[in-house]
């Protein structure tokens, strides 16, 4: 991590927006929620990281082509609105070619093709997935909790 | 008729540029019972008060008014002042006009109004004032001191050589508290026993210190100077007046391997034990959950080998009852326990670090006893789990202390300080040993304090990093410590021998009973109250009672001695005559109208009102009555609130005057 | 005994050897998995690392179908969705948010049903009940019992074991006659679905955990989480080939294990499927 949990915790206090924002760090955080769980303060640390996050994107200070979680977990959640359940295969279809496009790294897209078969073999590779039947309240849902542009 | 005279101060400019002093006069004088009104710059100042002395004498006063300042200011000074010229003290009032008056609002012709209005309350009561006497209450000149600790020995050694008996009540078996179980102490690095051992020796031969060690105070009764106090002596099942303390008993003793209390479980102890060798009084006891003889009526060696013939199966606990007049509660404190298992739903424990599950992850107390001269370990710091010398110490800080989510949002104030103690005594042992210390901050202010730590780190090359440790876990017999440096930003990890937590300091088990029993306050952490934080440390809001040491707050040794010694003076002024005098302006009941339904009695915080009798001087039942204690009673005025036949009234603020003091304003 | 049940993406995707086990394996213990209709994705990590409304909405909408569906319990077998199911629950005991994610959800979300993780579905149906009917003691078992982050954490939200040194899983291996190691990563985390967009930081995390499970001298690692078990077991032969080192690892599910246990074979619990199949 370029900036350490706490470092980060402390830049917001001190209203350091931009350098908590454009950090690395809370795109390498998993969410594993440990820092909340044991800060003596009772500071939702996790809660933080989420919440820089999302202003993060919402500012467009994450720049995809370098946080390849960023994009990961957008597509993510596209797929989601789409399907209403997640879609394996097409996630990691668009996921691929997003990064290939942006960054122009080909080999990516060869990454782990091995696994394909593998998968396959072991029938956990489902080509027509069970999708949501309502999905239209899936759309709207995602409508409605869209993010604010904060100023 | 009254003759009052009215004294309106200018307080300089704070009165008087607000209020138009001269208009009040003139028109206070106008008020029925006024015989002289004036003002004067200062009225406190030794002129203004000579002014007064000399307008009672010439104008035969029998009530004064100063109108000035808050009476918490100078009320007393005026009432010496009325009292020089002949006055009854409190035929004496002040109406406040700077602080309700002239220091509150800016428009000259409201509060010049405002002023009169607030004096014309003030001289409806001295009129209805009655020439009350202070109250006399008989002393008895003993004290009693709750706990044997560097506080309590302080304050049972000072008391006593003033010349007063003292009674000292101790749990444990012997006197001394935690101080007796440390190494060294800071700043001086003095060996703690050896400075505390001779206190302790005179509180045990002291003539005037009655020592009850081994007991504890079961029974509170009374009040300031006439407190009857039952002390509970459990029983040692060693007679102390025989016992010469020669050892052969606890030699014999076939049940070695218990855990020592006063090694924190760092050492073993046989069932009947001396705590330590220099211990006060330096007579055995016999832990009755351990004995053999008596479980189950076996063994007995030590009743065979004793030649004193002092050991006494058949003992049992015994209730004694004392006489003094006021009370020290010095009962120090405990370490907060850091494993999972906490004594209230309040508080958490840390899962995270390894206490109890791992040997070699020890508390502060724990590693006193490895490194003391005269502990389990003769000195040499082996650790616990093999005996092995660490070649790496972590010591962590703050461990349930500044800790929201445990429940302990306080600093413990010592820790900074002992753990750079620590870390220096640790190099002074293993030369080739590095301590490792991970802090949140330095607390270091007292003095030559800061300089120590610099000392343990500039000279003894202890390492600090700034951050807490998140885990700690063994791997291939190290203990791994994972925490983090953030003046650095980045984590430490360090393969440690033993780790030792700096663990929260709490007051001791059981001061909440007690301090229910003695009827004084404490604070949701247990912490006994003070009666003022600033100017107040050492009273209570209980009279008679005063406190000293740990169980106030966490404090290090020097300041548990100056709280000691300052308690030990305020029980001085206490015991200095035979009689106290206390103000009068307390609760009276009129036991004839009185219909002993006992409301006050269930309503008086300070439990000052008794259920009496009221009988013929034949001795013949008239009437069952309620009836104010004047020692005890603070003037609160809950009883008069409370009372459904308007028997009980407070002297000095009488219903009467309250309302003859409401009419006035119509 | 029936009980409702929330599937996830996770176990209708490449992780359906997790739900083929739990089928068998409860199955076997009369419990019958009644799936609700109509549920959707819960979110995972990308709802709330995102959009914090969304996370709240998306589990919120099921937690309505549920209830709405007659459900009082549901069983969650992946700890991302009952954690974030859990989290609702919390939420809307403040009844403006409750009526602000109804309206949103278009459903009526009260919160009352039950949530339960696998773990807590075998205290459910009893430990001793459990041990009872093993008929195939796991003699040949040592397991590091690994819960990850999401059963035990936050505390506040899912009130599950203790968050530092959890035994619960412990409980019901042992009830299956396998040994149990000590170890020091039982709460650690592994990278949740970091998978494929941060590689490196998973094959660090698995590395650890395995190592250490390994060192502690497991011969297996257990699971309850199929992000856990994607990324212990799947990614396995990464880690071997980015740290030099073969590890041989077999992750089972908790039910696998309980369905060994009970007579089932490694076929009918879908172990055949996992990618490290033996030591």
């Amino acid at each position: 991590m370029d900036v350490m949990p706490n470092q980060v915790v402390r830049l917001a206090q001190l209203g350091e927006w931009e350098k908590a924002l454009k950090s690395r760090a809370i795109w390498q955080c998993v969410g594993c929620q440990t820092c909340s769980t044991r800060c003596p303060k009772e500071v939702d640390c996790a809660g933080v990281m989420d919440a820089l996050r999302e202003a993060s994107l919402a500012r467009g200070m994450a720049a995809p082509e370098r946080y390849l979680v960023v994009s990961f977990q957008k597509i993510f959640l596209e797929n989601i609105r789409r399907n209403g359940r997640l879609n394996e295969l097409e996630l990691i279809g668009h996921f691929k070619m997003d990064v290939v496009l942006r960054t122009g790294r080909i080999p990516f897209l060869f990454k782990d093709a091995g696994l394909a078969p593998q998968l396959g073999k072991r029938k956990k590779l489902h080509l027509i997935p069970g999708k949501a039947r309502d999905r239209g309240v899936v759309e709207r849902i995602f409508e409605r909790c869209a993010s604010e542009q904060k100023a | 008729m009254s003759r009052i005279g009215v004294f309106t101060c200018w307080c300089g400019e704070n009165i008087a540029r607000t209020v138009d002093v001269d208009e009040v006069s003139k028109r206070v004088a106008e008020l029925p019972g006024v015989r002289c009104s004036l003002n004067y710059k200062y009225m406190c100042a030794d002129p203004g008060q000579a002014i007064v002395r000399e307008k009672i004498a010439s104008e035969k006063l029998d009530g004064v008014v100063v109108a000035s300042c808050s009476p918490h200011m100078h009320l007393k000074t005026f009432r010496k002042a009325a009292q020089a010229a002949g006055l009854n003290p409190y035929l004496v009032e002040m109406a406040n006009i700077r602080e309700q008056c002239s220091w509150v609002h800016h428009d000259r012709a409201q509060a010049t109004a405002k002023a009169i209005e607030i004096i014309r309350l003030a001289v409806e009561k001295v009129r209805n004032d009655a020439a009350l006497q202070p109250i006399r209450v008989p002393v008895t000149r003993r004290a009693l001191v709750i706990g044997g600790g560097v506080a309590g020995i302080q304050a049972a050694l000072d008391i006593a050589d003033a010349g007063h008996e003292v009674v000292m009540v101790e749990r444990e078996p012997s006197i001394g508290g935690k101080m007796a179980g440390l190494s060294e102490t800071f700043p001086t690095l003095d060996c703690s026993q050896c400075i505390l051992t001779p206190r302790m020796v005179e509180v045990g031969q002291h003539p005037r210190i009655k020592l009850y060690s081994y007991s504890e105070v079961e029974k509170v009764e009374g009040f300031v100077g006439n407190f009857k106090i039952t002390i509970r002596q459990k029983a040692r099942y060693v007679d102390i007046s025989k016992c010469t303390g020669c050892g052969e008993c606890w030699n014999v003793c076939p049940l070695k391997r218990n855990l020592s209390e006063f090694d924190y479980g760092m050492g073993m102890r046989p069932a009947i034990y001396i705590p330590f060798p220099q211990a006060v009084p330096a007579r055995p006891v016999i832990d009755k959950s351990q004995c053999a003889k008596l479980i189950r009526n076996g063994c007995a060696l030590c009743e065979k080998k004793c030649k004193a013939e002092a050991i006494n199966f058949k003992d049992e606990d015994r209730l004694v009852e004392e006489a003094v007049g006021a009370v020290v509660v010095a009962t120090g404190y405990k370490l907060y326990s850091i494993a999972k298992s906490q004594p209230n739903t309040t508080l958490a424990g840390y899962g995270e670090y390894g206490y109890g599950k791992y040997k070699d992850v020890i508390d502060s107390l724990q590693f006193e006893r490895l490194v003391s001269a005269s502990g389990p370990t003769g000195g040499v710091l082996k650790r616990p789990s093999d005996g092995a010398i660490p070649k790496s110490v972590v010591f962590i800080s703050c461990v349930g202390s500044r800790d929201n989510a445990k429940g302990l949002p306080y600093c413990s104030k010592i820790c900074c300080m002992y753990t750079a103690k620590h870390t220096m005594l640790y190099k002074h042992k293993v030369h080739d040993g590095q301590a490792h210390v991970f802090y949140m901050d330095i607390r270091a202010g007292g003095k030559g304090y800061e300089e120590f730590v610099r000392r343990a780190i500039e000279q003894d090359g202890a390492k600090y990093y700034r951050g807490r440790v998140s885990k700690i876990t063994q791997e291939r017999g190290k203990l791994v410590v994972r925490g983090a440096d953030t003046l650095a930003g980045m984590p430490v990890t360090i393969e440690a021998d033993l780790v030792v937590l700096a663990a929260a300091m709490r007051p001791a088990d059981g001061v909440e009973e007690l301090a229910q029993k003695l009827n004084i306050g404490y604070d949701e952490f247990g912490f006994l109250l003070e009666s003022h934080p600033k100017l107040r440390p050492v009273e209570t809001n209980t009279a008679g009672i005063f406190i000293a040491g740990a169980c106030h707050s966490p404090k290090d040794i020097p300041e548990a001695v100056a709280q000691a010694s300052a308690a030990a003076s305020k029980v001085q002024v206490m015991l200095a005559a035979d009689e106290l005098t206390r103000e009068p302006e307390i609760a009276a009941i009129n036991e004839q109208t009185c219909a002993a339904c006992f409301a006050c009695v269930r309503t008086c915080p300070y439990h000052a009102i008794d259920r009496a009798e009221l009988r013929t001087p034949r001795g013949a039942f008239i009437k069952n009555t309620a009836r104010v204690n004047p020692g005890l009673c603070m003037g609160c005025g809950t009883c008069v609130s409370v009372c459904p036949s308007k028997s009980a009234d407070l002297q000095g603020f009488t219903d009467q005057q309250v309302y003859a003091m409401v009419e006035s304003l119509a | 005994m029936n009980i409702g049940y929330y599937p996830g993406c996770a176990l209708h995707g490449s992780s359906n050897d997790y739900e083929q086990s739990l089928r068998a394996c409860l199955g076997a213990l009369d419990v019958q998995l009644d799936e609700m209709k109509d549920w959707i994705c819960c979110g995972a990590t990308a709802a709330h690392s995102l959009n914090h409304k969304l996370s709240l909405a998306l589990p919120a909408r099921n937690l309505a179908v549920a209830e709405r569906d007659g459900f009082k319990q549901l069983f969650a077998p992946c700890p991302l969705c009952s954690m974030q199911l859990l989290k609702v629950k919390k939420a809307v005991v403040d009844e403006r948010v409750r009526k602000e994610l109804s309206e949103i959800v278009e459903a009526d979300v009260r919160g009352e049903s039950e949530v339960l993780n696998l773990i807590q579905m075998f205290e459910k149906i009893g430990v001793d009940r459990l041990k009872a009917a093993v008929k195939a003691p796991l003699q040949s078992i040592t397991a590091a019992c690994y819960y990850g982050c999401l059963l035990t954490r936050p505390p506040d939200v899912v009130h599950f074991d203790d968050f530092e040194q959890p035994t619960s899983m412990e409980a019901v291996v042992a009830a299956l006659g396998a040994k149990t190691v000590e170890w020091n990563y039982k709460t650690e985390c592994c990278g949740a679905g970091m998978t494929m967009s941060n590689e490196d930081i998973v094959l660090e995390l698995a590395h650890k955990i395995l190592g250490n499970a390994a060192e502690h001298g497991a011969n297996c690692v257990v699971v309850a989480c199929p992000m856990c078990h994607v990324n212990l077991d799947m990614k396995q032969a990464a880690v071997e080939r980015r740290f030099g080192k073969k590890l041989g690892m077999v992750v089972y599910y908790l039910s696998d294990l309980a369905g060994l246990a009970l007579g089932l074979s490694a076929e009918q619990l879908g172990i055949n499927r996992h990618f490290v199949t033996q030591a």
